[in-house]
């Protein structure tokens, strides 16, 4: 790490040759105040620019530009670490742009984010989260933490509160305090907690989670249990399908466990035997 | 402040205020454009109709365009947004070619456009993107977007007026949906089979496409160019 450290302390001291009619940035006149400053989005000329996004966004618009929604993501605390589960459909209105939309974004090794709302909002956004917590990770020499990745990215969204972003997101990971998880959303709100489930399909997932939940649950249960709770939002909520991507957040850094077609699912499910719930 | 002639009567407008009208950037211009990635090339393909309401402004306008030897871009929607759209990503492929002397690669003009339409979140450009062209391995690439820049690589896609119409066909040709074949990836020759038989049939119903269709094969080869007719009413 000491010598990217010094890759980037050069960088600034070598553009110190670059000549006045350099077009671009003077990196001599860096400035780490600058580097995390928001990037600057055009604006329409309309003396209310919120109304028009909406004019042209909104499901009545005659030309609508469709953005796309939808979807089921959940993620829970338990003893062995952190499970993220989520859907993979994308709708356009009632139109299904999409069945194989990859909700959680893996922002570092030891970072996840989920993808809820504007598909374009979470993606770019916690992009931008990913860049700044490398830059965190230069200068400090340590990894971020998660409380502070996930207000990081609350705050970059609340600047822009409403104006029309729409994110639901989820940013877990595990660092020196063990495994952390935070719900953030475009209206500025940020909290810790120990189960969440956002989107469309939540409330189903939630009845599902909160009725199989226990802290001691084994991995391969945990895993079962959020699998499930997707499956069983899938099954009940339209804007939600696709295909089910479950990933573990365990000390080591997260872990892939797998991709389920949701319509194979339901046929595995409908053969177990059924039973009260205990 | 303004000229008057003798005798004209000067209103004094009692409202200072400039009267503000519904602003109203974007048209629908139609159009359908595919893309579907092989093993070792990729097929992009549109048609070349451009349309206003029930009226036709041309039958042959490219929705399509070579950005390099790997990549080609297509774009369906305001054709006035997508024209800007393709020359800011040709300038800034120009830039990237003289800062680092070489040409992008399908993933980065890839992102790049991602961030491109992602600027103009609060002023969306209305366009539909596909980009076609292979990645770093030589392997066929397809990419595709939301007007706001939201992402993914995919094995196959079609956007504009018509994509209601091909993308369950190419669901099911492609990807092999809702069948008990095996999933293998298609020859060059099936795909672009499978290509010209998506357009013809759509032109069938869909009014927003048709007149000619415009094929852009990406192999390690280069980009070639077809040219096929559609019903032209």
């Amino acid at each position: 790490m000491d010598t990217l450290v010094s890759k980037y302390a050069n960088a600034a001291s070598a553009a110190s040759f670059d000549t006045a009619d350099n077009l671009g940035e003077n990196l001599a006149g860096w400035d780490a105040a600058n580097e995390f400053a928001l990037p600057a989005f055009d604006i329409p000329m309309v003396s209310n620019p919120v109304d028009f996004l909406r004019a042209h966004t909104d499901a009545s618009a005659e030309n609508r530009i469709r953005i796309q929604h939808g979807t089921t993501t959940l993620s829970f605390k338990f003893q062995g670490g952190i499970i993220v589960a989520v859907d993979s459909r994308a709708s356009g209105g009632s139109y299904i742009a999409s069945q194989t939309v990859k909700k959680v974004i893996e922002i570092n090794p030891y970072l996840l984010g989920t993808m809820a709302g504007g598909a374009a909002d979470c993606q770019y956004w916690e992009r931008e989260l990913g860049r700044r917590c490398r830059l965190y990770e230069l200068r400090n020499k340590e990894r971020i933490s998660v409380a502070a990745a996930s207000k990081i990215l609350s705050n970059m969204v609340y600047d822009y509160k409403g104006m029309g972003l729409s994110m639901g997101t989820m940013i877990t990971g595990w660092d020196k305090t063990g495994p952390q998880l935070f719900y953030v959303d475009s209206d500025g709100t940020r909290m810790r907690g120990e189960r969440f489930s956002v989107g469309s399909g939540s409330t189903f997932a939630y009845g599902v989670l909160d009725t199989g939940y226990d802290y001691n649950l084994s991995v391969p249960d945990a895993i079962e249990l959020g699998r499930r709770a997707i499956y069983h939002a899938t099954h009940r909520d339209a804007y939600s399908g696709g295909s089910i991507n479950v990933f573990h957040v365990k000390e080591s850094g997260w872990e892939f466990i797998g991709n389920y077609d949701v319509g194979q699912l339901h046929w595995d499910y409908q053969a177990q035997p059924k039973g009260p719930i205990s | 402040m303004f000229s008057t002639y003798p005798g004209q009567v000067v209103v004094d407008h009692p409202i200072s205020v400039p009267i503000e009208h519904r602003f109203d950037p974007y048209v629908d211009n139609g159009g359908t454009l595919l893309s579907i990635a092989g093993e070792d090339f990729c097929v992009v393909a549109a048609d070349t109709r451009q349309s206003e309401g029930y009226s036709i402004n041309s039958r042959y306008v490219p929705k399509s365009v070579k950005l390099s030897d790997k990549t080609v871009i297509s774009m369906g929607g305001c054709y006035a947004d997508c024209l800007t759209l393709t020359k800011r990503i040709q300038q800034s492929m120009e830039w990237y070619q003289h800062a680092h002397g070489k040409t992008m690669s399908t993933a980065a003009v890839a992102q790049m456009l991602s961030i491109m339409l992602y600027q103009k979140r609060f002023f969306p450009f209305y366009s539909w993107c596909i980009l076609g062209g292979l990645d770093e391995e030589g392997k066929g690439a397809v990419y595709t977007y939301d007007p706001v820049g939201s992402y993914e690589r995919e094995t196959c896609r079609c956007a504009g007026s018509a994509s209601a119409l091909i993308q369950p066909f190419l669901d099911n040709q492609i990807n092999f949906k809702n069948q008990e074949t095996q999933k293998h990836t298609q020859s060059l020759e099936k795909v672009l089979r499978i290509t010209k038989d998506s357009f013809t049939s759509a032109t069938e119903r869909d009014i927003y496409t048709g007149d000619y269709l415009e094929i852009f094969v990406i192999t390690s080869k280069g980009v070639e160019v077809q040219k096929m007719d559609l019903k032209k009413d």
